[in-house]
């Protein structure tokens, strides 16, 4: 019990871990240039009238994808009734009384991600345009996540009658009570979901963090360069680093800044 | 039937082309030209051309890459390309854009959204090989195993790729099938960026390997920054073909027109594409009369570089764009003026208003804006007495993606099409949803061997199914029709495309830039400033 355990909060902790280093690894790149797409929404509110329904139901995608959507909407959809399941039943403090809807959320969202998995599984396989970029990566992760949710629904469904359920032993691992012995296959559906989290960051499927910085830093940035400004300060010291371009015309020799290059013009020689 | 392109022909050696495009393969266009047995033939590479030049990748060729001409010397190109593509990763070399190519390195979903939002890829029939996450799965696969240093995970994680010549030199090509539009990048639904990806290609191509077309560097920014104007003009020659435009202005419409040159604290200084000035000179008369009749404190400046709004950089050099930016804002800070404004130029608009923000610091730090604001305000203002009757022909709007979907204006040339085009009709979709011409990011101005050919039969066919449907009601040549482009790249492929295809002389379908349409419906101006002849 005490490797199952371990495993459960290493995948937690590997979770958190990843994500934050990849969220960090953006955060810090440089500030690019601006490359925003319009329309651009103006203020917090109207940033929300978007982000809600992409969020809450792949808006994007049901416009411009629809066949796509009608297997990725049932993925994402059971991904975050798991999610407000464990939520409400193992941190919220209205768990024992919220229990018959986290049970139904959590078995609804099992049944959804392995629909959805399955039908991405198929639709890779089945559409030569997806197909030919489908890499071994890609089929295995959709047969991860189909497998995982098979164990958990079978594990959880077929459990002896008394014995514990997910929910049950992961609110005793939060409180660090790892007395509780929950039976063989929902065992083995709870290590498969410890290393399936686990694994999520390293790999694009942690686009729900790369979205952010797409959306925020990117298609939406359209901050201007005002004196005094963070970005005024971080352009004068982005200008003095040292490019190595090998193109004659740039004239980058590893010593001469971005602002040097800048201010050369390559047909007449010296500064200028 | 011909068996679909595979990524895995990008590295396939051997000089045949991995794609071939045949007209009766092309999405197809509405009357007249529905019929695809009729449609214009493709001019075929020359034998020489082939012998001479890298043309693996399609049926046309862009940048005349000559053929390496030993092992050894393929083996060099391809040692400099991957150290560009590491380049193109790093802070030092490339902190202009690497958040978004990284974030679009690591996280495409391979989910094909974007495939039909690109007019290329639609066009040309969904030839794989124009799928915008085509180019970029090469790339990303290489970003994994050679800047990543995946090994064998990288290859089961994001799959095999062998880098070689043939896959560089078509690499080459395929970053030049591509107009950076964005629409793409519009519709992912993670935000994933396909022509982010051609244009850094271009970059690392450019930066690192000196290559890139000629149309777009030796005669483009090389030029402006060693004569001043991509178009060859010096300051003396600028100025003598702006007094001679002035002339012709004064004349045609009545109302004498003097543009004013290097004006000390002048309100605006007004920078036009050079091109205008030569191909279609009524444009710069236009603003000028326009301007000098709503007493607007303008100017324009003789300094090099700051008579050429053109900043060819954009499209494939940070180097070079950064430069003429510099030279515009440097312009503008020793005329003391308060703003600059772009003339009818869209990637002009973007080049300097957005993309140069940052970099625009200090005293250079000086607004910038389009003309479609000012000219809607001229307009709003009641300082013209406008008479729209003057303007009663069929009228539609191409929007040109650099205005709209990349810089945000979208309205203003909408106010004044609604004030006076009263047979304005919109082209379905428009706006930020906008289709490229197909000459965006250098096409309208590349010509080498066949290359108009693909233009106009696939990165202009969208466009041209717009505009067929926008006058579908009214084809008959006696009704004349102006398609408005308020962006002289787009005019240049209009005027290629529709002279290629007769719809000027079969169907009269004329094309033009805005304030043109303003001086038409100028009730002090003579009337027929627009004149129905072909330019």
């Amino acid at each position: 019990m005490t490797l199952f355990y371990c495993l459960l909060y290493a995948g937690a902790i590997l979770f958190v871990a990843g994500s934050i280093v990849r969220a960090v690894r953006y955060a810090r790149q440089p500030v690019h240039l601006r490359w925003e797409i319009y329309p651009v929404p103006q203020g917090k509110l109207a940033e929300l009238r978007v982000m809600v329904p992409e969020i809450l139901f792949l808006k994007g995608l049901w416009q411009f994808n629809r066949r796509m959507w009608a297997v990725s909407y049932p993925f994402h959809l059971g991904l975050y009734l798991i999610t407000c399941a464990a939520a409400m039943g193992v941190v919220s403090p209205f768990a024992a009384v919220l229990h018959p809807v986290c049970r139904a959320a959590g078995i609804a969202g099992l049944v959804l991600v392995l629909l959805g998995a399955t039908g991405l599984l198929v639709k890779r396989l089945a559409n030569r345009e997806l197909r030919i970029y489908t890499t071994a990566a890609d089929l295995f992760n959709l047969l991860f996540f189909a497998a995982t949710s098979v164990l958990l629904l079978a594990g959880y469904l077929l459990r002896p009658a008394g014995a514990p359920g997910p929910l049950g032993i992961l609110r005793g691992a939060l409180a660090f009570d790892t007395t509780v012995k929950p039976p063989a296959l929902l065992t083995a559906g709870l290590v498969a979901a410890a290393l399936l989290v686990a694994y999520i960051p390293m790999t694009h499927i942690a686009h729900f963090i790369a979205k952010y910085f797409t959306y925020h830093a990117v298609r939406w940035d359209e901050r201007a360069n005002v004196p005094g400004s963070s970005i005024e300060r971080k352009m004068a010291e982005y200008l003095m680093y040292r490019p190595t371009w090998a193109a004659r015309h740039v004239g980058a020799t590893g010593a001469r800044t971005w602002a040097d290059i800048a201010t050369t013009n390559p047909t007449q020689g010296g500064p200028k | 039937m011909k068996s679909p392109v595979e990524l895995r022909d990008m590295w396939r050696a051997g000089r045949q082309p991995i794609a071939h495009v045949e007209n009766q393969d092309l999405m197809p266009l509405p009357a007249p030209l529905d019929d695809p047995a009729a449609d214009r033939p493709w001019t075929q590479l020359s034998a020489q051309a082939s012998e001479r030049y890298e043309c693996r990748l399609d049926d046309t060729c862009a940048l005349s890459l000559p053929h390496p001409k030993t092992p050894e010397d393929e083996n060099l190109l391809v040692g400099k390309f991957l150290s560009g593509l590491e380049k193109l990763f790093s802070r030092e070399n490339n902190w202009t854009f690497l958040q978004p190519l990284v974030l679009t390195m690591e996280h495409c979903a391979k989910c094909q959204t974007c495939s039909e939002s690109c007019h290329i890829f639609e066009a040309s029939g969904h030839n794989e090989l124009y799928r915008p996450t085509y180019r970029s799965e090469i790339v990303r696969r290489l970003y994994f195993k050679f800047v990543k240093h995946g090994g064998l995970l990288s290859a089961w994680q994001h799959g095999e790729v062998h880098l070689n010549w043939p896959l560089v030199a078509r690499l080459a090509e395929l970053a030049y099938r591509c107009n950076l539009c964005r629409r793409c990048a519009q519709t992912c639904p993670i935000g994933a960026d396909n022509g982010l990806v051609a244009h850094e290609l271009r970059k690392l191509f450019s930066q690192e390997m000196g290559i890139a077309p000629k149309e777009i560097h030796d005669n483009g920014s090389m030029l402006q920054l060693k004569v001043g104007s991509s178009t060859g003009m010096n300051p003396a020659a600028v100025k003598d073909n702006i007094a001679f435009i002035d002339e012709d202005i004064s004349e045609k419409t009545g109302i004498p027109v003097e543009t004013p040159w290097d004006v000390e604290g002048a309100d605006v200084l007004l920078i036009h594409n050079a091109g205008e000035i030569l191909a279609w000179p009524e444009n710069p008369g236009a603003f000028a009369l326009v301007l000098n009749a709503a007493g607007i404190s303008w100017t324009m400046s003789s300094e090099l570089v700051a008579y050429d709004s053109i900043n060819y950089g954009l499209w494939y050099d940070d180097a070079q764009f950064a430069r003429v930016a510099l030279k515009h804002a440097q312009a503008a800070r020793n005329l003391k003026v308060k703003r600059i404004v772009l003339g009818e130029c869209g990637h002009a608009h973007k080049a300097l208003a957005v993309i140069a923000d940052r970099i625009l610091g200090g005293d250079l730090n000086i607004r910038r804006e389009s003309s479609l604001s000012l000219l809607r305000d001229i307009v709003k203002s009641g300082r013209l007495e406008l008479d729209p009757a003057r303007n009663n022909f069929p009228v539609t709007l191409h929007d040109p993606c650099d205005i709209v979907r990349l810089m945000g204006v979208v309205e203003p040339q909408r106010e004044i099409m609604h004030a006076i085009c009263p047979r304005f009709r919109e082209m379905q979709p428009h706006g930020v949803d906008n289709y490229c011409c197909g000459g965006g990011s250098g096409f309208a101005i590349m010509s080498g061997h066949n290359f108009p050919d693909w233009r106009f039969h696939v990165s202009g066919r969208k466009k041209l199914q717009q505009v067929l449907d926008a006058f579908g009601d009214c084809l008959d040549p006696a009704t004349p029709k102006y398609l408005c482009a308020p962006c002289s790249n787009c005019k240049g492929q209009f005027r290629d495309m529709l002279s290629y295809y007769g719809l000027w002389d079969k169907h009269r379908i004329l094309y033009g830039g805005l304030v043109e349409l303003i001086v038409n419906a100028m009730v002090a101006a003579k009337p027929g400033f627009v004149e129905w002849e072909w330019h």
